[in-house]
């Protein structure tokens, strides 16, 4: 699983960009599940096909995307301007090493800056080893993505890399896909698009799929780190359960499922509260007539930083709760 | 059951953002003497329908009041047994010291909401609001008995008995909007000696607080024809601009703008005139914030309104309303339901 | 002209009738049906059962203002509907309510005011129109709050090529369609007019869900900033070289196939175009590409100096290319040359 998730994370997939994460995801789940397609806004929908009767359908989703920069002026000396796609924070990138789709490397810095605090996405700019316009037009359009280049590290029980958010969360649905055997319910296992820009890969597939359930796989904060914000939720101690955050309350009910199923399991888990940020749950939760949605969180430090951390123990956990919650046949009757 | 109980039970009630069981309950046991059909949709929206007279298939009129209040969720049990909450809704951290909570845990406790005090601060910490993180929840009991009874992400509403100011006038929780669900029951009742043509749906929506979202799914499940969303606006008060805000006890806000389709406007303008059921003018130039806003944008679209019943100190334990008030949104309400027949439903795509 | 017809005319969002009635007598009679929704959008079909089926949609709403009061002096106080910069309000004509009673926007003259109030913008609140009512009861004979209040404003050329009124974004767009609509085509067409855009793309979704196209195209005015005080880093475009197709906005990432497919088309018929070149803002296409189960989309802009305020700036040469640019890609799918299988 290791691989796995060096490969996911290593990745190059901005949010409107996903295919080659989404070529990826394939390759490792195509002979476990029973369909596989990819729809229009670009996601990639499994379909885990239930053996019961009465079945209803549960969607879990994790979003393949990351955030990125988009290239939008070319400077005369070569350098390139861009501008956010997703929430980034300019401290995060100074320094920061880039590729582009095209493999071609570079790095992030700024113009000289009287004080740090002037530091806005304005005043920064890529460099990618080019000396003019011209050889820069010929590695690079306007409009073109890059992300951070980062090689994804495994220390001590820890792993270390960009993008973990949310491609830890691919991988927990891929290891899902490959682990829970046969099951009463279609599982749909959907790798959403543009979830970093407003949940939008996630709206629309729950639209089309109408699930009975949905639960997202994503990374949540910590409050477990020098200074922290408040927050009750710390890295090895398990899957976190989601309560809150902007986009989504948990109903009673799919909160006493998913507790009730670590409970019964043995599984270690933790409650989140997040006082900003949303998933694609709460997308799907809001989805036609409105579906029963959670949210199973994986505590992960420094989120859209190029060196995002999460525990393994925690990424197991996960796993393990999301297979016993997709191969319970008795979940709605409970 | 009398308004005046009614309104005491649901203000009374706890029901913050994705909690509204409680109130619910209450809300659904009224309805059920004073509709054919009341249910709960998959969002927990209480739903309650009085069939019209053509038991055609066209879509309803739908009228929507939010049942949910701003409240609290726990978001940290500290050493010593002090709580840590966050905040579900729009609250202004300056009005929570000293006040009252409810904390439902594994059973229901009550705490004070407390601060540093202002002895042991330094005179620039005492010019400073208190920040929402700066506060805690004290129960009275230790860490191991509170470890017992809450957990992270329990619901925390304000504990408040609802007082009569005067007759008419009463200050109390959560009358935001549950002032909406009274005006609703009323709407309910007055109809049940009224005839109308088409299915009235009224509708007591969840998580409106926190981004209109049982408005959202309640409305694409319902489909209907016209929307009209009962809420609470500003009463005028010291220091608030006339032009902004309503005055109490002059009757309802009718809502005017981007949100809301004319026809409907003018006709309960128009219902206002002859009934003599006095109205105030609501201008909003920019729509956001109200269920009309997310029925209006449901599916292919709906025609709506939005009236606004005049409550002062929002957002608040001691919102206060003037009953007078509600009683003329039911009325009101009832009489476009009343006139609102084939024809006028007819006219009212724009071309 | 078309365009200036369209512009002169009052449509602020949630009032946007008397373009809609223009836009409904211009296509009336070259399309097969047109109709309305409740919340004001139109659509207009044309090859109605046609696939695939093509959506254009451009707003018919311009940004202006609301009366929200009537002074004792008979003065209006008044509240912006849509994002405008409150700076750009003093001293300007406008038309107030149904009727368009004549206005003017009045601030406190410069030699009343105290020096350091000068360095600060006008607040809004010390702004107000005068209709010339000598007090509250005659100004209410002719005005009532929450009257919609427009820029009156001429749309004349600067100069041969350059036009300069109000409303451009997006009513520029409204008369590409227009023009498209009168032509025939070999694809099936609906032209959709939206409202309420400028105060949170409110009716193009609503559209969306109606017309459930196989794929959509909206015809949009943005901000050219190709202006003195501005870094050239920081264009978003510039008038002049063309229509500019959107890569991102706040609420819209465009899709890389879809792209490319129009850049080559350009390119083809030597159509010039550039790229919006920053990603805030929200427009329609954010909206109508999120509706249902997606809908394949793309955005093209018409630079437009001094966006949202009483008089902008059009290049007509832009606005041709926009015409021209369209009609190539909707005769092209109509041949089949879109690869909507392959959408992903």
């Amino acid at each position: 699983m290791k691989e796995l998730i060096k490969k996911l994370t290593e990745a190059y997939g901005p949010s409107g960009y996903e295919n080659d994460v989404m070529n990826m995801i394939k390759e490792e789940i195509k002979d476990y599940v029973d369909d596989l397609k990819i729809d229009k806004m670009g996601n990639l929908v499994a379909l885990k096909q239930g053996k019961g009767n009465d079945r209803k359908k549960i969607m879990f989703a994790a979003h393949a995307d990351e955030i990125g920069l988009m290239v939008t002026h070319i400077e005369k000396e070569g350098f390139l301007r861009f501008t956010n796609i997703g929430g980034i924070n300019p401290y995060n990138l100074v320094g920061a090493r880039i590729k582009l789709q095209s493999g071609q490397k570079g790095m992030v810095s700024h113009e000289h800056l009287d004080s740090m605090k002037d530091l806005k996405l304005e005043k920064m700019y890529m460099d990618i080893g080019s000396s003019s316009e011209e050889e820069s037009k010929k590695i690079v359009s306007l409009g073109d993505i890059a992300v951070y280049d980062q090689k994804t590290q495994f220390i001590d029980g820890r792993i270390m890399g960009k993008a973990i958010d949310d491609r830890i969360g691919c991988a927990v649905l891929i290891e899902t896909a490959k682990q829970v055997g046969e099951v009463d319910n279609d599982i749909f296992l959907v790798f959403t698009v543009q979830e970093e820009v407003g949940l939008r890969g996630g709206r629309t597939s729950a639209y089309s799929i109408n699930p009975d359930l949905g639960i997202a796989v994503d990374v949540t904060r910590t409050g477990d780190t020098p200074g922290a914000k408040r927050m009750d939720v710390a890295l090895g101690k398990g899957v976190a359960i989601k309560i809150k955050d902007s986009s989504l309350i948990t109903s009673q009910k799919v909160k006493k499922l998913i507790i009730d199923t670590a409970e019964r399991e043995n599984i270690k888990y933790q409650l989140e509260v997040l006082e900003r940020g949303g998933t694609d749950a709460g997308a799907i939760n809001l989805a036609r007539e409105g579906i029963p949605a959670g949210c199973l969180s994986l505590p992960c430090r420094y989120v859209h930083s190029y060196s995002e951390v999460v525990a393994l123990e925690d990424v197991e956990n996960t796993i393990k709760l999301a297979v016993k919650v997709a191969g319970n046949s008795q979940l709605f009757q409970e | 059951m009398e308004l005046k109980d009614f309104i005491t039970r649901i203000s009374e009630a706890t029901g913050v953002s994705g909690n509204e069981e409680e109130v619910g309950e209450i809300i659904q046991e009224a309805f059920r003497t004073l509709a054919d059909d009341v249910y709960v949709d998959k969002l927990g929206n209480v739903i309650a329908r009085k069939e019209g007279k053509k038991k055609s298939e066209a879509p309803p009129l739908m009228f929507a009041a939010h049942m949910d209040e701003i409240g609290f969720l726990v978001s940290k049990a500290e050493d010593g047994g002090f709580i840590r909450f966050e905040p579900l809704g729009g609250i202004d951290p300056r009005t929570l010291p000293g006040q009252e909570v409810v904390i439902k845990g594994r059973e229901k406790i009550r705490g004070i909401i407390g601060a540093k005090p202002p002895h042991v601060q330094d005179a620039k910490e005492r010019e400073q609001a208190i920040k929402m993180e700066k506060l805690f929840i004290d129960c009275g009991r230790s860490q191991e008995e509170l470890n017992e009874i809450i957990q992270v992400g329990d619901f925390i509403s304000f504990y408040q008995e609802l007082t009569w100011l005067k007759e008419n006038i009463c200050a109390g929780k959560a009358l935001d909007d549950r002032a909406g669900v009274a005006a609703l029951s009323i709407l309910l009742k007055e109809l049940g000696n009224r005839s109308h043509d088409f299915d009235v749906i009224a509708v007591a929506t969840v998580q409106e607080e926190v981004g209109l979202r049982g408005a959202i799914t309640g409305s694409y499940h319902i489909n209907p024809a016209v929307g009209i969303a009962i809420d609470v606006g500003f009463a005028r008060r010291k220091g608030l601009e006339k032009e902004r805000t309503l005055q109490s006890g002059a009757g309802p806000g009718i809502s005017w703008g981007p949100h809301v389709h004319p026809q409907i406007f003018n006709k309960l303008k128009e219902i206002g005139e002859r009934d003599e059921i006095p109205y105030q003018l609501e201008p909003v130039p920019f729509p956001s914030g109200t269920d009309t806003y997310a029925i209006q944008m449901s599916r292919c679209g709906v025609a709506t309104g939005l009236i606004s019943i005049p409550l002062a100190y929002m957002h608040t334990p001691v919102e206060t309303i003037n009953i007078k008030d509600i009683k003329r949104t039911g009325r009101l309400l009832a009489s476009f339901c009343a006139e609102a027949d084939e024809k006028f439903l007819e006219g009212l795509p724009c071309l | 002209m078309l365009i200036k017809i369209l512009t002169e005319a009052c449509g602020v969002s949630g009032r946007e009738g008397e373009v809609r009635q223009l836009i409904r007598g211009e296509v009336e009679g070259y399309v097969d049906e047109v109709n309305g929704d409740y919340m004001g959008n139109l659509f207009a079909w044309k090859r109605k059962n046609g696939r695939p089926l093509v959506m254009l949609a451009a707003h018919m709403d311009e940004v202006g203002l609301m009366v929200m009061g009537i002074d004792n002096e008979g003065l209006l106080s008044f509240s912006p509907v849509g994002g405008i910069d409150p700076r750009v309000l003093v001293g300007k004509k406008v038309l107030v309510g149904k009727e368009k009673i004549n206005g003017v926007i009045g601030s406190k003259p410069i030699h009343m005011q105290e020096k350091h109030k000068r360095e600060k913008p006008f607040p809004s609140k010390e702004l107000f129109i005068d209709i010339g009512a000598e007090n509250q009861e005659q100004a209410s004979r002719e005005v009532n709050v929450g009257d919609y209040v427009a820029f009156d404003t001429a749309t004349v050329p600067l100069k041969p090529g350059v036009l300069q009124g109000k409303a451009f974004d997006d009513r520029a767009g409204c008369a590409a369609i227009i023009e498209i609509l009168k032509e025939d085509l070999p694809v099936g067409i609906c032209g959709c007019f939206t409202v309420q855009e400028e105060v949170g793309s409110r009716g193009a979704g609503v559209a969306a869900f109606r017309v459930n196209p196989d794929i959509a195209f909206v015809l949009e005015g943005t901000t050219a900033s190709d202006v003195p005080e501005c870094v050239e880093h920081r264009y978003s475009t510039s008038m002049g070289k063309g229509p500019a197709l959107t890569m991102a906005d706040r609420s819209f990432l465009s899709n890389p196939r879809i792209n490319k497919y129009v850049m080559d088309i350009a390119e083809r018929e030597n159509i010039p175009y550039q790229l919006r070149r920053t990603n805030v803002g929200g427009t329609d296409t954010g909206r109508i590409y999120q509706t249902k189960s997606g809908i394949p989309a793309a955005g093209f802009s018409l630079p437009c100096r001094y966006i949202h305020s009483p008089v902008s700036m059009l290049n007509i040469e832009d606005y041709n290319n926009m015409v021209k640019w369209m009609k190539a890609i909707l005769y092209d799918i109509g041949k089949g040359g879109f690869p909507f299988e392959r959408i992903d």
